[in-house]
């Protein structure tokens, strides 16, 4: 609790501003999702032969799992990319749904008398949807909203991965460092939220009800209150995304979603900075995002691994030669992306098969082959990517003959060196370079068939991006074979373990190393 | 029927509506006129065809064939928003707005119409009054704190409000306890006469016909079998004519009889 609270006195600038990135996301996607399904749902309640089709798909749009549907946003030209415009989008298409349902309903919901009466009153179609239908079924229509913004403020946390910012955010990181404290910084606020949009809209839903006995004008007071809040924040958050993407001579580095590789693009952006060139982080980036955003011209450079170039994007079988490996991934890049190949950066995070330190030390195990006889009584627990990938769990398994008492359990990756610690798994793949992998005692077994390509860490920098900033190529020149396997898992040691934020990390390493 | 200077208000001429997938048509070959100042009263059992040709009217449905003039001009010239705020409408269960206050409903057409604020509101406490209702007690309820009979009312003084020279109603007084239809279908006949309103009024209940209409027209199978006065029509021979009529005897038997039990 001390140390919550602790947390929350160190971090409540950052948090208010990833709470109030993350309500901006919900505000602004749900006013794009009622001016579009609002009028979808009205249109739909004249022309009946649109309306199956028509919800039908708003309908499928929604069973997308989030993560996947960022995904498929992301290359997309002029709509997708990298930050809160894909974010958006994706929420706009989450929150259509149960409006355009809502409003559709709430229209057709109506007593046909009163429609009937009005029509043979002399109201023409726009008196009648005005005077007669909107307020009638806006109780139905803000029910809408108020599920679409609940949903909204739920999606928002997965935005974190495509770099939209928000409290996922926290989320993320602390699933990654195993760190509650940041868990519950980024899902209390975010719950809180949810109830609280639950219940303004709600709230507002009682104003405007006719039961309520408000004149038309109050409602439209209140109304135009909510209108002009909406639209107020978001200018304030175009002016914010404006100034942004105001530096078209700063650089954007992008880093995956684990700590190494947002140290190695904190290296370069800090290198950057003392250059005197602007820099914009879009760290944390999931799956396959920072390729993505490297091809499409969002992102400038970020840090990769050959043997997952290799392998993962550019589709080829597993080679063992860490030479012909970077020399083939270099060559192909630059034909087919037009994106450069740094010089590696002197370790190797590749896939360590890690054990217990007990168990190791206890059967004398030191390669994968020795422990294969073993194999038959431990459980595996293995990361996602792992088991997935062209050079994961398939391939290897099947190398060394390899068993398990049960089939692997797929978990996420930084959770499953607790899991091997505290006992509840017996094997995991971790990566060479976790800074856990000593504090925790665990023991690396030598990938003795040579099974696991090269993984060297190397720089992707675009090519237009070199030329138009020539101080990047001679930077990426001096940290050639700079970092060793020994000193990287320290710096993530430091992060991980230490809690220290990777930008301290890096400036302190930095000033060591004199760069 | 039409004499100079007193042109039907109403004409329909060989009209027949068909729905489409429907052979048999829902109204087949009318011809009949609605005189200035009269009130037609149509009778038939559900689905003969007199809630169609009330709809027909104020251009809520277009013939297939034939036409329908109103003042004279066929109904699919009338601009339909114009022709329909000419006409006042009222159904069975009144078709207030829930959302408008008793004023409010009232005041629909003439608002519409844009009329100025002084002027609507004189107009609503005139018609609150006129249907009986002290405008103090009711201009400012909502309808779902209304009984059924004020409902239909305030529903009466809606059509009223713009004092358009037709009325049309389906039914009025239809979903009413006995003692309310009894008084209100008394007042109405009174305040029709008073305003010397024409009107076209759809009814099953051949007392409501008998006591409101200027001639009754009989209607089945979306046809008008015979439309004549009151008197005309007690005496009448046609067969479908003396069932309804009995029905009318059955109603006094068995009052009679519960008055001797």
């Amino acid at each position: 609790m001390n140390a919550m609270l602790e947390f929350l006195q160190q971090n409540w600038w950052d948090l208010l501003a990833h709470f109030r990135q993350h309500v901006q996301l919900v505000l602004i996607s749900t006013l794009f999702a009622v001016l579009i399904g609002v009028p979808t749902g009205i249109l739909l309640t004249r022309k009946q032969s649109l309306r199956g089709p028509v919800l039908g798909i708003a309908n499928i749009m929604q069973t997308i799992p989030s993560l996947a549907l960022f995904g498929f946003l992301i290359p997309l030209p002029f709509i997708g990319g990298i930050g809160g415009r894909t974010a958006v989008i994706a929420l706009v298409i989450y929150a259509l749904l149960p409006i355009i349902r809502n409003t559709v309903t709430g229209i057709l919901g109506i007593d046909p008398t009163v429609r009937e009466a009005a029509v043979a009153m002399g109201m023409t179609d726009g008196q009648i949807l005005r005077q007669v239908e909107l307020p009638l079924a806006m109780g139905v229509i803000l029910t809408g909203v108020r599920v679409a913004m609940v949903i909204s403020v739920g999606v928002t946390t997965i935005a974190a991965a495509v770099g939209a910012g928000g409290l996922g955010v926290y989320i993320f990181r602390g699933l990654r460092n195993y760190d509650n404290r940041l868990l519950l910084a980024g899902a209390v606020p975010a719950a809180l939220l949810a109830l609280l949009a639950d219940f303004l809209v709600g709230w507002i839903g009682k104003l405007l009800a006719p039961s309520a006995r408000r004149t038309i004008k109050t409602g439209r007071r209140v109304l135009l209150a909510i209108v002009v809040v909406i639209v107020v924040l978001a200018g304030l958050w175009s002016v914010q995304s404006h100034s942004n993407s105001l530096g078209s001579e700063a650089v954007t580095v992008a880093s995956k979603d684990f700590t190494e590789s947002i140290l190695l693009a904190e290296i370069i952006s800090q290198l950057l900075e003392n250059e005197g060139v602007g820099v914009v982080r879009q760290y944390e980036l999931g799956g396959n995002l920072p390729h993505e955003g490297l091809v499409s011209g969002r992102a400038d450079l970020y840090p990769e691994y050959t043997g997952t170039a290799f392998t993962a994007i550019l589709r080829h079988t597993p080679l063992t030669d860490p030479r012909a490996v970077y020399q083939q991934v270099k060559r192909e890049y630059k034909e087919k992306f037009s994106i450069e190949v740094g010089p590696p950066l002197g370790f190797e995070n590749t896939f360590a098969i890690l054990i217990r330190g007990p168990d190791a030390r206890r059967l004398n195990l030191k390669t994968i082959s020795q422990a294969v006889p073993h194999a038959r009584q431990w459980r595996a627990g293995l990361g996602q990517d792992f088991m997935s990938r062209a050079d994961g769990y398939p391939g290897f398994s099947k190398a060394y003959g390899l068993e398990f008492s049960e089939p692997p359990r797929e978990m996420d990756l930084s959770l499953t060196y607790i899991a091997l610690a505290s006992g509840n798994v017996d094997l995991i793949a971790g990566n060479s370079t976790e800074g856990r992998i000593a504090a925790l005692d665990l023991v690396q077994l030598a990938d003795d068939r040579h099974y696991f390509p090269p993984y060297e860490a190397v720089y992707l920098v675009r090519q237009d991006t070199l030329r138009r900033v020539p101080a990047l190529g001679n930077l990426i020149t001096r940290l050639d074979n700079i970092i060793s396997t020994e000193e990287m898992r320290k710096l993530n040691y430091e992060v991980d373990a230490n809690k220290r934020s990777p930008a301290e990390v890096v400036r302190g390493w930095l000033q060591a190393k004199e760069l | 029927m039409t004499t100079p200077g007193n042109s039907p208000l109403v004409e329909f001429r060989d009209v027949t509506y068909t729905v489409p997938g429907v052979s048999a048509p829902i109204v087949s070959s009318l011809t009949f006129a609605v005189n200035q100042g009269e009130i037609i009263v149509l009778l038939g059992e559900s689905g003969c065809g007199k809630t169609t040709t009330l709809k027909l009217v104020n251009a809520l449905l277009l013939p297939s064939s034939g036409e329908v003039l109103v003042e004279g001009k066929s109904t699919s010239t009338w601009n339909p928003i114009t022709l329909r705020r000419r006409t006042g409408y009222v159904i069975q269960d009144a078709g207030l707005f829930p959302h408008f206050t008793v004023a409010e409903n009232v005041a629909l057409v003439p608002s519409l119409e844009r009329w100025d604020r002084a002027k609507t509101n004189e107009r609503v406490n005139e018609l609150l009054s006129l249907v009986g209702l002290d405008p103090h007690t009711f201009a400012s309820r909502i309808p779902s704190q209304l009984s059924g009979g004020q409902k239909q009312r305030v529903g009466v003084a809606r059509a009223l409000a713009a004092e358009p020279p037709l009325l049309l109603l389906d039914e009025p007084f239809g979903a009413l306890d006995p003692i309310t239809r009894a008084t209100l279908q008394r007042e109405f006949g009174a305040l029709a006469k008073r305003l010397g309103k024409t009107a076209l009024f759809v009814t099953h209940d051949l007392r409501e016909a008998l006591l409101l209409g200027d001639r009754i027209g009989l209607m089945q199978f979306g046809r008008m079998l015979l439309l004549e006065t009151p008197e005309t029509f007690l005496e009448s021979s046609d067969s479908y004519a003396r069932s309804y009529l009995d029905t009318l005897a059955v109603t006094h038997v068995r009052a009679a009889d519960e008055r001797n039990a």
